[in-house]
C-alpha cells in the first residue's frame, strides 16, 4: 500500500472514522427531525438545532483531523497540563457557570456554551493513563488503585458540586479500566453487580423481608458448600455486610439522594405512576419509542417528536426519534453500530504496546460504553432517568466536541503504535 | 503482553448482555406492546367534529318552516385557563360565580388537558359580546352549533322538536349518535330524522404537546366532510296554518285538511299548541317542564293521537257503506217519528220529527231514526247472525281508514277504535245480540273512536269519490324533491262512485240550508256535515267536517273543538273560514264574527280527562254490561241520562244572532 508514502494517515483506523462518521451523520438527521416543524419546513437554516449541529460535526471533523497531525507525544506530556486547566474550570463553572435546569454545568463563551465536566471525563482517562503507564510492569498495589481512584474521584467530586450526577456517575465507568489493569478482581465486579442489585431490591422490597431472604440465601450456600469453618466465617460476614448495606440503602435513600432523584428512581421501579409528572418525560418517551413499531413511521413522520410530546428531544431523548421513525430495525441497527464501535476500540486498545494507550484506550470505551447504556435505557426505562447525552449522535457541541476528541485521540495513538514509544 | 490480557472478554460480555438487554427491552416495547402506538395516537390525534346543518323545513309555497340559527358552546380546556377575568366571563354568559366553580370543576374533573363544554347553546347577540373578550380568557374558545329556529312559530306539534341524545338513543343507533348530538324527538323532526340530521364530518386534526392544532393527519386523508341534512318541503300552506292556529286559540281541539288530489295536508293544528322556539336553546328544560304539567296538555298530538266519538259526521260513511252493502238506495225511504224506538222502552230521538226522510234529507238534516234504521239494517237483515253482519259492517269502515292508523309521515299515529264483533260478544255473553244493542254506533256514539286526521281523510274519500291517499305531511324530500313512494298509492276506500252523489247533495245541503247553514261560503259550493259529539264529563264536543268545492275539490277538512256544544257554533265557522281562505284567500264572514271565534275562551274548568272519551265511554260500557242482563235497557237508560246526546241543528243559527 501506500502506507508509508501517505505518512501518519495510512495507519489510521479508517474503519473506526467511518462509525464515527456514521453516527455523526445519524444524530445530525434525527436532530433534524427531532426539531422539524412540518408547518414551516423552510430550508436549511443555521437558526435552529440541526443548523447548529452541522456547523458543530463540520467543526469536530476539523478538530478530529488536527489531532491526527499533531505528534502524539504532546497529548502525553500535556496530560498533566490539561488535567489541571479542566479542574480549574470544574472549579470555575461553580463561580462564574450558567444553571441550566437546576445543573451549574455550563460557562458560557459568547454565544456558545461550554460544559467543563464533557471534557473532564478526557483528562481523566489521559492522567489515568498517564499514571498507570508509571506502573507497568508492576503487580498492581493498593497505592497504586487509591491514586488511581482519587484522579478520578476528584473530577467527580467536582461535578457533583454543580450537582450534575449523571456527569459524575460517568466516571465510575473507568472501574472497567482498574478491571482490565488488574486493581480490582473479577470478585469485586461480581459483588459490584450484587451491590446493584442489592440496592435495587432494598428500595422495592421491605428492608426486613430482604434481610430475611439474604439470610435464606447464606443459609443454601452453607449446605451447598459444607460447614467448613472458613465459608462459614466468609458467609457470615457476607450477611453482615449485606444486611448493614441494605438498612443503609434505604437510609441513603431518604436522605442523601434529592427528591427529583429519588422520583425518578421510583418511577422506574414501578413504586410511583404519575404519567402527568415527573413520569411525563419516561411515558412520553416510551410512547414515542413504542409506537414506532418494526419499521418506524418514517422519516420527519414522527409525531410524538415532532409535536414535542417528548421532553429534551434532540439532546438527551434523541433516541425517541430514532424509535419513533425507525423503529425496532433502526434501533437494533443503531446498537449495532455502537456495539461495533465499543468492540472496536477494545480491539484497538489490545493491539497497543503502550499502558499508557490502552489504559487511554479502555477509558475511552468505558466513557462511550456508560453513556450509550444510562441514555438508551433511560429513553426505554429500565435504568432513572439520568441527563446525559448519547454520544455523538445527541444535539450539542460541548459533548460532541469532547467525545470526538476523546476518540481522535486513541485513533493517535493507535496510527502511531509501531513507531515512538511514550516517553 | 500484559497479563490480565484475558480480562477483555469480560468487558466484552457485558457490552453484549447490556446491548442484549437493551434489544430485548426495545422489541417488547415496540412489537410486543401496543399499547404504545395507540398511546401515541391519543396523544396527537384529535377528532374534531364537524355538524352538519340539519334540513330546513319548507311549507308548501317554499316558506319557511323551521331553519337552523347559529350558537355557540363555549368549550374550555381547564389546564389552559389561568389568570383569567373570572367576573366578566360570568357577567357575559350570565352565570353566578358559584356556576363557574361548578361548571369549571366538571370540566376540570372530566380532564384538564381536554376540552369540554362550558356553556351550551350561547345566543348570537351574547356571542357578539363574549367574541370581543376572548382574548381575554385564555383556555377557553367557542364552537359554532346550530340550534332549530322557526321564524313564525309556527305548527308546534307537527314540525316536533329536537333534544339531546340519551344512552339509550346513542345505543340504538350503533354508535351513530354521540353524547351531545341532538335527535328528532317528536314530529316531523323524528319522522325524517334520518334525513333531517345529515352526516357529521370528521377533521382528524393533530395537535402538539400542549394541544395547539398543528395541521391535520396524513394531510386530510382520512377526513370526512360534515353534509347537511336534506332539505324537507312540507305540504303545509303556512297562512293556512296561521290562520287556523289563530282561530284555534284558547280552544281545545284539532283542525286538518288535506288535498284530497294528493293526501297533502295543508293545515295541521293540535290545540293548544305551543311556540316551538321554546323548545330550543338554554331555558328549553324548564319550558319543557312547564308544557308538560299543562292540564291542557299542549304535548299531546291531538290530531292523531286523540280518538273521539265522531258524532253526526259518522253517518256520512254509514250512508255510504249501507249503499255499497245494498242495504238501502238514494230512493230508500224511513219515516221519521222524532225517534227510532230500538226497544220496548228504548227510543233513539232525533231533536224533531221529520217525517219521510230519503237518503239526502237524511244527511241534510242529521236524521238519526234514518241511520238507526240503517245500522238496523245492516245488522238484522243481512241473512246471518247479526256478529257476522257487523264484522261486514265493520270492514267498511276499517277501508274507509277507520280503526286502523292511516301511516301518516309523523310518530305515535294512533288509529282510533272500531271493536270486532267478538268484543261484544264477550261483554255481552253470548254472540245473539243484535243491533239496538249498541245501536249508538249507529250515529257515531258509543264506543266508537275517530281521530280528527281520519275525519279529515272521510271527507277526501267523500270529496275523490271514492279513493284516498295517505295523508301525509311531507311532500318533497332533498332538491329532487323526491315523494315518497307510500303517498303516491291510490287507496279504494270500499264504496263505488256512483254511491257518493245523494251523500254530497245531502252534505252540499246541509251547508246551503241544513245543520251547517251558518258556514255557507258565497261563491263556493262546499259541501259538509256538522256533529256534536256527547261527552259524558262535561260539555260537548264540535265536529263539522267539509270539502269544496262541490267538483274538483281543493280541499277537505275536519275541525273538532273539545267542549264547544253544538257542532255548527264554532266547529263550522272555523271550517268555512279555512275554506275560504284557502280557495278565493280571502274571508267574506264579518269581521265581528272572525274576531269572536277568535277570541272565543272554550276551555273546560274541571280539568278531567276529557281528552280520551273513547277510554272512559269504553269503561262505562263494560261496567254495564256486567251489571246489567238486559243490555237494551241499559243502553236505553244511559241514553235518557245524557239529553245533550240529540242536538237540534237550528239552534246554531240561533247563537249567531244572538
Amino acid at each position: 500500500m501506500h502506507n508509508d508514502k501517505k505518512g501518519f494517515l495510512g495507519k489510521i483506523d479508517w474503519v473506526t472514522i467511518c462509525l464515527w462518521l456514521l453516527l455523526c451523520l445519524i444524530g445530525w438527521f434525527n436532530i433534524h427531525a427531532a426539531v422539524y416543524d412540518p408547518e414551516n419546513p423552510g430550508l436549511f437554516s443555521m437558526a435552529t438545532n440541526y443548523g447548529k449541529q452541522s456547523i458543530y460535526i463540520f467543526t469536530a471533523l476539523i478538530i478530529g483531523f488536527s489531532i491526527l497531525i499533531i505528534d502524539q507525544r504532546f497529548f502525553i506530556s500535556a496530560t498533566p497540563f490539561i488535567y489541571v486547566v479542566v479542574t480549574l474550570l470544574l472549579v470555575a463553572v461553580l463561580v462564574v457557570g450558567r444553571n441550566v435546569g437546576g445543573n451549574q454545568a455550563w460557562i458560557p463563551i459568547g454565544s456558545f456554551r461550554l460544559q467543563p465536566s464533557e471534557f473532564g471525563k478526557l483528562a481523566t482517562c489521559l492522567l489515568l493513563a498517564y499514571f498507570l503507564n508509571t506502573q507497568t510492569n508492576k503487580v498492581p498495589t493498593m497505592k497504586g488503585l487509591v491514586i488511581g481512584a482519587c484522579i478520578v474521584l476528584f473530577p467527580v467530586f467536582l461535578v457533583m458540586l454543580q450537582p450534575d450526577t449523571g456527569s459524575a456517575l460517568a466516571f465510575f465507568s473507568l472501574i472497567f479500566v482498574f478491571y482490565r489493569e488488574g486493581f480490582v478482581g473479577t470478585k469485586l465486579l461480581i459483588f459490584g453487580g450484587l451491590a446493584i442489585l442489592l440496592f435495587v431490591l432494598a428500595l422495592l422490597v421491605n428492608q426486613w423481608i430482604l434481610i430475611g431472604l439474604i439470610a435464606a440465601v447464606c443459609v443454601v450456600f452453607i449446605f451447598l458448600l459444607g460447614k467448613k469453618r472458613k465459608y462459614l466465617i466468609d458467609i457470615g460476614v457476607i450477611f453482615a455486610v449485606a444486611s448493614v448495606y441494605v438498612l443503609s440503602v434505604d437510609f441513603a435513600y431518604e436522605n442523601v439522594l434529592q427528591s427529583h432523584q429519588r422520583n425518578r428512581i421510583d418511577i422506574i421501579l414501578g413504586k410511583m405512576d404519575d404519567p402527568k409528572g415527573q413520569g411525563y418525560n419516561l411515558n412520553q418517551s416510551k410512547i414515542a419509542i413504542g409506537s414506532g413499531k418494526l419499521f418506524g413511521k418514517g422519516y420527519l413522520q414522527g409525531t410524538q417528536t415532532k409535536y414535542n410530546f417528548v421532553p429534551e428531544q434532540s439532546t438527551d431523548f434523541i433516541f425517541c426519534t430514532v424509535g419513533e421513525e425507525w423503529g425496532f430495525v433502526g434501533c437494533l441497527t443503531l446498537i449495532g453500530i455502537y456495539i461495533f464501535l465499543l468492540l472496536r476500540i477494545i480491539h484497538i486498545a489490545e493491539r497497543q504496546r503502550t499502558t499508557f494507550a490502552r489504559v487511554y484506550a479502555y477509558g475511552v470505551a468505558s466513557i462511550l460504553f456508560f453513556h450509550f447504556f444510562i441514555n438508551i435505557g433511560m429513553t426505554i426505562g429500565i435504568v432513572p432517568v439520568i441527563g446525559i447525552p448519547l454520544p455523538f449522535i445527541s444535539y450539542g457541541g460541548s459533548s460532541l466536541w469532547s467525545f470526538t476528541i476523546l476518540l481522535f485521540i486513541l485513533l493517535k495513538f493507535d496510527s502511531t503504535r509501531k513507531g515512538l514509544s511514550p516517553n | 503482553m500484559n497479563s490480565f490480557f484475558e480480562r477483555k472478554y469480560v468487558i466484552q460480555g457485558i457490552i453484549l448482555i447490556i446491548a442484549l438487554t437493551l434489544i430485548a427491552r426495545l422489541f417488547y416495547l415496540q412489537i410486543i406492546d401496543d399499547s404504545y402506538l395507540l398511546s401515541a395516537n391519543n396523544n396527537v390525534l384529535r377528532k374534531v367534529i364537524e355538524y352538519p346543518a340539519r334540513g330546513v323545513i319548507l311549507d308548501r309555497n317554499g316558506e319557511i318552516l323551521v331553519q337552523n340559527e347559529p350558537v355557540y358552546d363555549l368549550m374550555v380546556i381547564p389546564k389552559e385557563a389561568k389568570n383569567i377575568d373570572t367576573a366578566l366571563l360570568c357577567r357575559l354568559i350570565d352565570i353566578d360565580r358559584e356556576g363557574f366553580d361548578k361548571r369549571m370543576k366538571k370540566a376540570r374533573d372530566h380532564s384538564p388537558y381536554r376540552a369540554s363544554i362550558f356553556e351550551k347553546l350561547i345566543p348570537k347577540e351574547t356571542f357578539a359580546v363574549l367574541q370581543e373578550h376572548m382574548d381575554k380568557f385564555n383556555g377557553f374558545y367557542t364552537v359554532d352549533r346550530n340550534i332549530r329556529t322557526y321564524p313564525d312559530s309556527v305548527a308546534a306539534q307537527f314540525l316536533g322538536y329536537i333534544l339531546e341524545v340519551t344512552e339509550k338513543d346513542i345505543e340504538r343507533s350503533k354508535g351513530f349518535y354521540r353524547s351531545g348530538d341532538y335527535i328528532g324527538a317528536s314530529g316531523v323532526e323524528r319522522s325524517y330524522e334520518e334525513l333531517l340530521r345529515g352526516t357529521r364530518g370528521v377533521k382528524n386534526q393533530m395537535v402538539d404537546a400542549l394541544n395547539r392544532p398543528q395541521g391535520s393527519f396524513m394531510e386530510g386523508k382520512y377526513d370526512t366532510l360534515a353534509i347537511s341534512g336534506e332539505g324537507l318541503v312540507s305540504s303545509l300552506d303556512k297562512e293556512l296554518q296561521l290562520l287556523a292556529e289563530k282561530l284555534m286559540r284558547n280552544k281545545l281541539g284539532s283542525v286538518v285538511a288535506i288535498e284530497p288530489s294528493t293526501g297533502e295536508i295543508l293545515t295541521y293544528v293540535s290545540s293548544p299548541s305551543y311556540n316551538p322556539n321554546l323548545m330550543v336553546g338554554r331555558e328549553r328544560g324548564n319550558n319543557y317542564m312547564k308544557m308538560l304539567n299543562d292540564p291542557y296538555k299542549p304535548m299531546f298530538n291531538r290530531p292523531i293521537q286523540a280518538s273521539y266519538p265522531p258524532g253526526s259526521v259518522f253517518k256520512v260513511v254509514a250512508a255510504l257503506t249501507a249503499q255499497q252493502a245494498g242495504v238501502i238506495n238514494a230512493q230508500t225511504i224511513f219515516n221519521c217519528p222524532g225517534g227510532y224506538r230500538y226497544g220496548r222502552n228504548a227510543i233513539m230521538r232525533c231533536t224533531h220529527v221529520d217525517g219521510p226522510t230519503d237518503l239526502v234529507k237524511s244527511i241534510q238534516k242529521s236524521c238519526n231514526t234514518y241511520y238507526g234504521y240503517v245500522y238496523a239494517h245492516m245488522l238484522d237483515r243481512r241473512g246471518m247472525p247479526s256478529y257476522k253482519a257487523y264484522d261486514l259492517w265493520r270492514d267498511g269502515l276499517m277501508k274507509f281508514g277507520l280503526g286502523h292508523p292511516l301511516g301518516i309521515d309523523l310518530p305515535g299515529e294512533k288509529g282510533g277504535n272500531v271493536f270486532p264483533s267478538d268484543y261484544y260478544t264477550k261483554n255481552f255473553g253470548s254472540n245473539k245480540w243484535t243491533s239496538s244493542y249498541n245501536i249508538s254506533q249507529s250515529i257515531g256514539q258509543g264506543q266508537l273512536g275517530i281521530t280528527p286526521l281520519q275525519m279529515a281523510n272521510i271527507m277526501a274519500i267523500v270529496a275523490n269519490r271514492g279513493f284516498y291517499y295517505r295523508p301525509h305531511l311531507i311532500k318533497g324530500i332533498g332538491e329532487e324533491k323526491i315523494v315518497k313512494k307510500e303517498f303516491t298509492e291510490k287507496i279504494w276506500a270500499g264504496v263505488d262512485a256512483k254511491y257518493y252523489e245523494p251523500v254530497i247533495e245531502g252534505m252540499s245541503r246541509a251547508v246551503s240550508s241544513g245543520t251547517a247553514a251558518a258556514s255557507k261560503i258565497p261563491g263556493i259550493e262546499m259541501c259538509g256535515k256538522t256533529g256534536t259529539v256527547q261527552n259524558p264529563h262535561g260539555e260537548n264536543h264540535a265536529v263539522f267536517f267539509a270539502f269544496a268545492p262541490r267538483e274538483n275539490p281543493k280541499i277537505a277538512i275536519a275541525v273538532f273543538v273539545e267542549n264547544a256544544g253544538y257542532g255548527g257554533t264554532w266547529a263550522a265557522p272555523i271550517a268555512s273560514m279555512l275554506v275560504e281562505k284557502y280557495i278565493k284567500d280571502t274571508i267574506t264572514l264579518p269581521k265581528y264574527i272572525q274576531d269572536r271565534v277568535m277570541n272565543a275562551v272554550i276551555l273546560p274548568k274541571v280539568k278531567t280527562k276529557e281528552i280520551k272519551p273513547t277510554v272512559k265511554e269504553k269503561k262505562d260500557s263494560t261496567k254495564n254490561s256486567q251489571n246489567n242482563s238486559t243490555p237494551v235497557k241499559q243502553a236505553a237508560a244511559r241514553e235518557k241520562n245524557n239529553k245533550n246526546l240529540l242536538v237540534h241543528h237550528s239552534q246554531i243559527r240561533r247563537n249567531y244572532a244572538q
